[in-house]
């Protein structure tokens, strides 16, 4: 018997129709689904219902392109056996469990603080009586580095601990750009404002996490979007993928001190961020995407921008990419660098591209396409080495790539559902929120895999709202990359894996 | 005439950094600050009061001056041409780079001093790097010291002559040596880069970290005085003797500013090397300053 349900991408069910299991089984099925490669969980929360507290997973299938959903209702503050003593993927999501409701985990590893400076249930403990790993010897030292960071990006604390050069151990606390992100999607009643908050989730991912909020909503209401809309939505994830993998190749060249790299890709990304400018009015492509209308259609005009810029920046890149990988001083840095093996990134549960850099075939829109990627026949970029230098070819390959698809898709733009349905400014409703239901949307941004949850009540108002930046997974993968390399290649393995901040803590 | 030398050295420091910035500009495609824009930064530093922390001591506050002091006194051995230093006597080339050393040694203890993790790190690897360019910087200069017969700076210079093809060559690897060893001494790249702002890959540049104001602008004025400095040692491997000034100083300059473009260049077209890949290329250095020992061994018909 099937204890779960399955559901696409994107689809809604009512909130009952998810199994509550005892937590035992709840336990035994969703561990057991890890032991098949092709499945990893993509969120795992509590949900307060009265006084109970309703722990949903959902594990999703990339070989079946479903997401399986079960839940199970315990007491708060129970004690209990964790999913991390079975698989260590699930650790961040059982901490921030036990952070927000406190649960307590008897077989758990390592219940540190996620996000908040103390024990929301234990107000004694602290961050600032933690007990940080520490290793004792005389000739190891610790390097504190943060919360302010050099290059005031955003803050993080990391704690070194280093034979001379050598990093032997790192641990990452976080948590310092906490804003209650998903307490304010239920605050604000707007679906203007909640969709201004999506874009604010991560900066760096405004399009990512907007298409997340949106596909959420519209399936939420029952509103089927057009292709234009589709259309936008493709085209903005894409674009925001190509601006930030140029970005970040500029950045691994500043980080490495080799100038002519650093400021060619810089230069080359510009022209990108101001297209959004052009297209939307904000160079981060804030405004851009809405659920049920599109307020900046796609003209032919600006195709034939496109097109220039991609004919423009295609030659250059091309040609700057080459140089950097036939420089013997830049591969020396690169290479061999902050190396995630394939075991280890199946077994802490990374995502996205830093995942597709060690070997695991895992991304969105080729496993749960959404929009119009179920159109495009991804196929997604995988390199093996797991290091530095490979996540720097992903980078280079998924440009390429979305460039291919940009320009597949533009050939042909779909009509606004408003142009057809015009009549005066109307545009086609968005409608009422469902009641009582839950949906889920997952969408790959640059960065990797973003899943939204959300839950409605009875009245067809927002209950809860659950958001997962990939980031969340994959600041273990730099904790652990960096172990045995030198304290000064620290920076390079971060920035190869650019990870966001505010999307950790929400 | 021997506060010659002297002049000089300080009128192309003011330019020296602000070329080396400007050479990377338009590598990069960019049009640059000015060339007197670092001087300018030196400049406003100095009207500027110092921040001291704390927990930091006297060293802290004395090591900027001291470690200027040392540079400056340094300059005073070098000679220009015919002309010596202010300062020149027998076995003076050994005083000057432990005068140097004096300078660095202060340096890391006021980074030791601030107690920052940070600070540690730079000096340690500064304290490396400065320990495995010596031997390099004695056998050059003892190998000339062999040639000529001499031993102070302005006599090894004014003695040294180029005539046979292995003297060219040793003039090159000299004035190649002497580039990396500025370099190296200076904590340019490929062995430190003096633009990142991330600490933990930083070697002189996090020593500095907790200075500011007018020590800070002590600091960075005594790098450009020092790279002029070595500049002035290379160009004095290519002055010949019976020169009059108005060849001699347009060589000095030509010299400072071919080297100033070096740097740049360097700069802009090649990766820094990873922490560790650093002191094998220091210790290259050593080995061919070795060649050099051999040349001249061959020269003076010791071998064979």
């Amino acid at each position: 018997m099937e204890n779960y349900i399955r559901i696409k991408n994107n689809q809604s069910v009512p909130l009952q129709a998810i199994p509550v299991l005892t937590y035992e089984d709840f336990l035994e099925q969703n561990t057991g689904f890890m032991l098949n490669e092709a499945n990893h969980c993509v969120n795992y929360y509590g949900v307060p219902q009265g006084d109970k507290l309703q722990l949903i997973c959902c594990m999703a299938n990339d070989v079946e392109h479903v997401i399986y959903v079960s839940s199970s209702l315990i007491e708060k503050q129970a004690d209990l056996p964790s999913f991390t003593a079975r698989h260590l993927a699930f650790h961040i999501f059982e901490r921030e469990i036990h952070e927000n409701f406190g649960v307590g985990y008897i077989d758990h590893p390592w219940l540190k603080p996620v996000r908040y400076p103390f024990d929301r249930t234990e107000k004694g403990s602290q961050i600032k009586n933690y007990p940080f790993y520490k290793i004792e010897s005389e000739e190891l030292h610790e390097v504190g580095v943060g919360p302010i960071h050099a290059g005031i990006i955003e803050p993080g604390h990391f704690r070194f601990i280093c034979n001379g050069e050598q990093i032997l151990h790192l641990e990452i606390q976080l948590g310092y750009q906490h804003r209650g992100i998903e307490k304010l999607f239920l605050d604000n009643k707007k679906n203007l404002q909640r969709a201004s908050l999506a874009e604010s989730i991560a900066g760096d991912s405004v399009a990512g996490h907007a298409v997340a909020f949106t596909n959420l909503w519209e399936s939420l209401c029952g509103y089927n979007a057009g292709a234009a809309l589709q259309f936008t939505r493709t085209l903005a994830l894409e674009l925001e993928r190509i601006a930030v993998h140029t970005g970040d190749l500029s950045a691994i060249c500043t980080d490495i001190a080799y100038q002519l790299g650093s400021s060619v890709f810089g230069r080359l990304r510009t022209p990108l961020i101001n297209y959004f400018q052009i297209w939307c009015g904000n160079r981060l492509a804030k405004g851009l995407i809405r659920a049920g209308k599109n307020n900046f259609h796609f003209t032919n005009e600006l195709r034939e921008q496109l097109l220039q810029l991609f004919d423009a920046y295609e030659p250059d890149f091309i040609e700057m990419y080459n140089e950097l990988k036939r420089l013997p001083s830049a591969l020396s840095r690169l290479e061999k660098t902050g190396i995630i093996s394939k075991e280890l990134s199946e077994e802490i549960g990374t995502v996205g591209m830093s995942a597709r850099a060690s070997g695991i075939n895992r991304d969105v829109r080729f496993s749960h396409p959404h929009d119009l990627y179920s159109r495009l026949d991804h196929e997604p970029a995988i390199k093996h080495h797991g290091d530095v230098y490979s996540r720097t070819q992903i980078r280079k390959e998924e440009i390429l790539q979305s460039i291919g698809y940009i320009r597949e898709l533009i050939q042909a733009i779909p009509h606004s559902d408003s142009q057809i349905l015009k009549r005066g400014n109307e545009e086609r409703e968005i409608g009422e929120v469902g009641r009582g239901l839950f949906a889920i949307s997952l969408v790959e941004g640059w960065r990797g895999e973003i899943c939204h949850c959300a839950i409605t009540n009875e009245k067809g108002d927002l209950q809860h709202y659950k958001i997962k930046d990939p980031s969340l997974h994959n600041w273990m993968a730099l904790a652990l990359a960096v172990r045995n390399n030198e304290i000064s290649d620290f920076p390079i393995c971060n920035k190869s894996f650019n990870l966001s901040y505010c999307g950790h803590d929400l | 005439m021997r506060i010659l030398s002297l002049l000089l050295i300080i009128a192309s420091s003011l330019f020296f950094t602000g070329i080396v910035i400007r050479t990377k500009s338009i590598f990069s495609g960019r049009k640059g600050p000015g060339i007197f824009q670092p001087l300018k930064d030196v400049w406003r530093l100095f009207r500027k009061g110092a921040v001291y922390s704390e927990t930091s001591s006297f060293i802290f506050q004395i090591a900027p001056s001291i470690y200027f002091a040392s540079v400056l006194m340094a300059i005073l051995f070098i000679p220009f041409g015919e002309f010596p230093g202010v300062i020149s006597f027998n076995g003076d080339f050994v005083f000057f780079a432990y005068v140097l050393a004096l300078g660095k040694f202060f340096s890391i203890l006021s980074a030791l001093d601030t107690g920052s993790s940070f600070g540690g790190m730079g000096a340690s690897r500064e304290a490396l790097y400065s320990l495995l360019v010596e031997p390099a910087f004695f056998i050059l200069m003892g190998s000339f010291a062999l040639l000529t017969g001499h031993t102070s700076f302005h006599e090894i210079f004014n003695a040294l002559h180029f005539g046979s093809y292995i003297s060219y060559a040793i003039g090159t690897l000299a004035a190649f040596l002497l580039v990396i060893i500025a370099m190296i001494e200076n904590s340019r790249m490929p062995v430190d880069d003096p633009k990142t702002h991330l600490e933990l890959t930083m070697i002189h540049e996090v020593m500095i970290l907790d200075n500011s104001g007018f020590d800070l602008g002590l600091i960075l004025y005594a790098t450009n005085l020092k790279f002029a400095m070595y500049g002035a040692i290379i160009a004095n491997l290519f002055f010949t003797p019976g020169h009059e000034l108005y060849y001699s100083i347009p060589i000095f300059m030509g010299i400072q500013v071919l080297f100033a473009g070096v740097v740049g260049g360097i700069e802009s077209f090649m990766a820094r090397f990873r922490m560790n890949h650093n002191p094998q290329f220091i210790f290259t250095l050593t080995s061919i300053s070795l060649l050099i020992f051999l040349g001249v061994l061959l020269m003076l018909g010791k071998i064979i």
